[in-house]
């Protein structure tokens, strides 16, 4: 794992003992205050005070949606019932993140003892973890942490004598990406298919065998002992007005240090892209970045400023999801990211209700339609409708949001959607139906070396005089370019009239 | 019972807390079109995953607009069913539902009953603004159900029907995003999965997803082959519910019209299965007497509880499911396929025709009963003993195709000898019928006494589970009946733990019984609709001068005549049957 340790403007809550222990020897966890918390609350607080002292930190779930954790809580404590779940999220799905599954390998025990103090406020004494299969490392080292807190007297029945009962179970997911949501989550958990159901009933008072159930994400879990023992004015102390504490991004893209950071909640983009993240590959233009996965949305240089909160993100149409953050840089089409994501959720949404299912299909092939060449302003329109109507109507949040990056850029880079449908063209010259290979005459020495390498026979041309490529056959692989010695073959983003 | 205040569309009403947006509107007039949600009142079936989003109202205050039938009120909600915000989603919503369903309308089976269809008229919509990939799917055709999924709309009715109603679990939806759909596991064909051919999933199948196979061509072509000599008999539901085809009101009786119907359709001979109904009250009613005599003597082979087979979705439901059980059913076969048996026997001997060359329909309210009548067992040397069976659907297209003007036929009468029955005999069409007939007559059989009210009406109702104790000149008979197939499989493992004390156990598979069978008119989920078809069965009943199916004369000439004793020798070769264990068929997975 690459994580750029140690470089200013970051402060590790979450990740706090990632790469900084053995997660398999629980006495490396122990030595670095692992389970001192749950300590501390089963012997000094009600669930009552410990859910108050959540509420005062101003902690809000990591998942995305930003929920107050200590609420979500008590709405599970009030919840009157025989039996109540804690539920892990760990089904981390969004392309490019990995910020559950570093905690999940580097510190289980950090998401165990906080479930566990979890239980114990909500009343609950069982918990399970509903993680991705795709993590084997992951699911090993939260095998061992639970079977060695089992051994020390940290799970299980009377937990350091408290009399306070509390086990911990994996349940895996197959992949789904819905399965994020949290009522798919638990559906899927319970045997069924994993699809969401309307909110309410919400989990927290009929949830998991329709039992009050706690469903929080694995980075949430992770920054409650901290909070615990430095106390809430501390963490409440870092972080913007109503998003306190740290976040967790996963840095990706046309950047120079890709990888894990966390940073206090108010750092600005510019921060973290140029400081952080040491800038622009290649030094090229900083086009946009996308925050949020799958729902969230492309922000520009505008917002680079912008300090990087829950209501910061949404305002400017984006999210915090997970914590994906993709960066892009001018060879980046946006039209063509838009459609990325929309092929994504295409795959990924449960198919139950219409507009996800459906609708989401449709604004894929009408951004198809634009990146082939074959756009028309009226699909402009549509894509705008369609995206408004599918977030008004579906019915989880996958689908409510499944339109934000159709949104952000049109929002954003409307002069793209433009280009690509009047002038037929491509800036970024990534959509290959948008750009030619043309042959400068006055260049060619008639080498034939782009003919010969040419997998599909495009290029013809006598020995000796100027070769021609025909654009109709071209597959824009680009090894002609590559192959000339002579600089003849370049990248015309003009659109041509094909015959 | 709390009750909260609100308004919708300005108009303000209250109503109890729980209740959602969808029902407060109907309250005061206000029908908010859905597609997916589908209720039956007073069946305990409601399909409500809130997924095709047709439904949905703007609320004050809330993000994103509501679907109102998943919805509940809550105090000074003001809701808005009309907007132009609503209007436009809504329309949206159809558009994309048709933007991926085959232009194929003309041409449906479908047609005319299509919801998606007439969802599509009322919004009034003239053009689909999404054009793209359709999603295609392989067509699915068993003895009695076709899949054409292709059609499919997500509404996940079937998947209530056979998962919640049933529990039967032949159909779940299976895939992700655009290629999800509804299916047998792994894709695989309706035949090879554990499907009891109910019914109950083409019953509220808002699209042509789901219909039966339509045997009227055969039918037809059978009855213009002058070598053959076509007879039909319809069951007691068909006639209850057939008018309905007709523009007739619910529960209207049809039977003269029926049989007027099929007179002029060309069948040579118009029978009743009430006939057959009586046959196996007799052959059943003396298996229990049998049974339970035995039981009384204490014999330690006695099987008890009996249960009855006059349903082949229950059957094949059985035979899945409960293959350790086999031997418990009665061995009567069910009436559909006594008829054809006597038919073939002492009918064509009667009027001197081959086997070969007689044909027999049965019209039916069912569709199992089409596979049911292609089974092995009840062939002889390849020849069916009923050679086509239709349901009460196809044989109102068939009226329809004959050019006949049904609602002026004059009434006629069922041919003799196999046409004649009684009241015992039409109420097998409702949930708990059909032990009631046969309690009539073993009352009367085990006692000797007459009966002094002849209505059992500790057996009606229309509870899912039912038990009753009827006194049989001292002797206490413990009764069970379950309609519905998840209630069966209740009974079924109290029997299977040893925990059932019932003597007799009535099974329908289908919730209501007959009337409410997978080839009935449509209900389009309006549950007076089948209340008014149990009326008029009871009605007929009651409207019969014969009661009980021991009195029937020409089912004692039978006796005299044919067959001798019930459950003698010639009954046993010809009404009685074995049942299969078919929880372990070899399954094969279909690639294509």
């Amino acid at each position: 794992m690459e994580t750029p340790v140690n470089k200013p403007k970051q402060l590790r809550i979450a990740l706090r003992n990632c790469g900084m222990l053995d997660p398999e020897n629980i006495a490396e966890s122990i030595v670095r205050d692992a389970y001192q918390a749950l300590g501390k609350v089963l012997k000094e607080y009600s669930p009552q005070e410990c859910i108050n002292i959540l509420k005062q930190s101003g902690l809000r779930g990591r998942g995305g949606a930003g929920f107050p954790t200590g609420l979500k809580w008590e709405i599970a404590s009030k919840s009157k019932s025989d039996q109540k779940y804690v539920v892990c999220n760990a089904d981390e799905g969004d392309p490019g993140a990995f910020m559950d599954r570093s905690i999940l390998e580097g510190d289980p025990h950090s998401v165990l003892e906080a479930m566990a103090i979890c239980g114990y406020c909500i009343g609950a004494d069982k918990g399970l973890i509903y993680i991705r299969a795709e993590y084997p490392l992951a699911i090993k080292r939260l095998k061992i942490a639970i079977s060695q807190a089992m051994e020390w007297g940290l799970l299980g029945k009377n937990i350091l004598g408290s009399g306070f009962n509390f086990e911990i179970k994996l349940c895996y997911g197959a992949g789904a990406f819905v399965c994020g949501e949290e009522t798919a989550l638990i559906h899927s958990m319970e045997g069924k298919r994993g699809e969401p159901t309307n909110k309410p009933p919400f989990p927290a008072t009929s949830g998991f065998m329709k039992k009050p159930t706690n469903v929080n994400n694995v980075e949430t879990f992770a920054n409650i002992a901290p909070i615990i023992l430095k106390g809430p004015e501390w963490f409440s102390s870092i972080g913007t007005k109503n998003s306190k504490g740290t976040k967790v991004f996963a840095l990706a893209g046309k950047i120079n240090h890709v990888g894990l950071i966390e940073v206090p909640m108010g750092t600005s983009l510019r921060e973290i892209i140029y400081e952080i993240g040491g800038g622009i590959k290649e030094n090229k233009k900083f086009k946009a970045v996308q925050t949020g996965g799958p729902s969230g949305g492309c922000l520009t240089e505008k917002h680079l400023d912008t300090p990087i909160d829950y209501e910061n993100l949404i305002a400017a149409g984006s999210m915090m999801g997970s914590g994906g953050m993709i960066v892009m840089d001018e060879n980046d089409c946006m039209v063509s990211v838009a459609k990325f994501y929309l092929d994504f959720i295409v795959g990924e949404s449960c198919g139950k209700c219409t507009p996800c299912r459906v609708g989401n299909k449709r604004l894929y092939e009408i951004l198809e339609r634009i990146t082939q060449g074959k756009g028309v302003m009226k699909d402009l329109d549509k894509l705008k409708n369609l995206s408004y109507i599918i977030k008004d109507t579906a019915l989880c949040g996958l689908g409510q949001t499944s339109p934000n990056p159709v949104f952000s850029t049109l929002e954003n880079f409307y002069d793209e959607y433009y280009e690509h449908v009047v002038e037929k063209k491509c800036r970024a010259g990534h959509c290959k139906n948008l750009f030619h290979y043309v042959i400068n005459e006055e260049l060619c020495v008639g080498c034939a070396a782009c003919k010969r390498c040419c997998p599909v026979h495009a290029i013809t041309g006598e020995k000796r005089k100027p070769h021609y490529i025909d654009s109709n056959i071209c597959i824009r692989c680009n090894e002609c370019i590559e192959k000339c010695s002579f600089d003849a073959i370049s990248i015309q983003l003009e659109p041509k009239i094909l015959v | 019972m709390e009750m909260i205040e609100l308004s919708i569309d300005n108009k303000v009403l209250r109503v109890k807390k729980g209740t959602t947006i969808l029902k407060a509107a109907r309250k005061v007039g206000i029908e908010i079109p859905t597609l997916c949600h589908m209720e039956l009142h007073n069946m305990n079936i409601e399909n409500k995953p809130g997924s095709c989003r047709v439904c949905v109202v703007e609320v004050d205050g809330r993000r994103n607009l509501a679907p109102a039938c998943i919805t509940e009120v809550t105090p000074g909600m003001v809701v808005n069913t009309h907007t132009v915000r609503v209007l436009n989603a809504r329309k949206t919503i159809v558009e994309l539902l048709i933007s991926d369903h085959p232009y194929d309308c003309l041409v449906c089976a479908k047609s005319g009953n299509c919801d998606l269809q007439s969802i599509a008229h009322k919004f009034g919509i003239r053009r689909v603004h999404f054009k793209g990939e359709k999603s295609t799917y392989r067509k699915d055709t068993s003895p009695s159900i076709i899949r054409d999924v292709d059609k499919c709309i997500m509404c996940r009715r079937c998947e209530m029907m056979c998962n919640e109603v049933q529990t039967v679990g032949a159909l779940s939806a299976v895939n992700r995003g655009f290629i999800s759909v509804v299916a047998p596991a792994f894709e695989m064909n309706l035949e090879q999965s554990s499907c009891t051919y109910c019914g109950q999933c083409v019953s509220v199948c808002p699209t042509g997803a789901l219909t039966e196979v339509d045997s009227t061509n055969k039918v037809l072509l059978a009855l213009m082959d002058k070598s053959k000599t076509v007879i039909v008999q319809t069951a007691p539901s068909v006639r209850a519910a057939l008018g309905e085809e007709f523009g007739l009101p619910a529960g209207t009786l049809v039977t003269g019209k029926m049989v007027a119907a099929l007179r002029r359709i060309g069948f040579k001979y118009v029978f009743d299965t009430d006939f057959a109904a009586d046959l196996t009250i007799m052959e059943e009613g003396t298996e229990l007497l049998g049974r339970l005599k035995a039981h009384l003597a204490g014999e330690s082979n006695a099987k008890l509880p009996i249960l009855t087979s006059c349903c082949p979705g229950w059957v094949n439901f059985m035979e899945h499911n409960f293959p350790d059980l086999l031997h418990i059913p009665s061995t009567a076969k069910s009436p559909q396929q006594m008829f054809g048996a006597i038919a073939k026997t002492y009918f064509a001997d009667l009027i001197g025709v081959k086997r070969q060359d007689l044909v027999v329909v049965s019209v039916m309210p069912c569709l199992a009963k089409k596979y049911e009548c292609q089974r092995d067992e009840f062939k002889v040397d390849g020849n069916p003993d009923v050679d086509f069976s239709i349901s009460t659907r196809e044989l109102a297209d068939l009226i329809k195709q004959s050019n006949i003007d049904f609602l002026n036929l004059p009434d006629e009468d069922f041919d003799t000898p196999l046409g004649e029955s009684t009241g015992a005999s039409v109420i097998f069409g409702n949930t708990g019928g059909v032990i009631e007939a046969a309690c009539r007559t073993a009352y009367e059989l085990y006692t000797g006494k007459k009966l002094d009210v002849i209505e059992f009406e500790s057996l009606r109702g229309k509870e899912g589970i039912r038990s009753a104790k009827l006194d049989f000149d001292g002797l206490t008979l413990n009764i069970g009946i379950a309609h519905g197939l998840s209630n069966a499989r209740k009974l079924l493992d109290d029997v299977r733990a040893g925990k059932s004390d019932y003597h007799a156990i009535e099974i329908m598979a289908c919730v209501g019984g007959c009337i409410a069978g997978g080839g009935q008119p449509y209900h389009h989920g309006d549950s007076k609709i089948l209340r008014q078809r149990r009326n008029a069965i009871y009605r007929e009943d009651k409207n019969k001068t014969i009661r009980k199916s021991h009195e029937n004369p020409y089912i004692i000439q039978l006796y005299k005549d044919f067959l001798g004793q019930p459950c003698g020798q010639k009954s046993h070769e010809l009404l009685h049957t074995v049942y299969y264990d078919k929880s372990r068929e070899e399954i094969t997975i279909h690639h294509d």
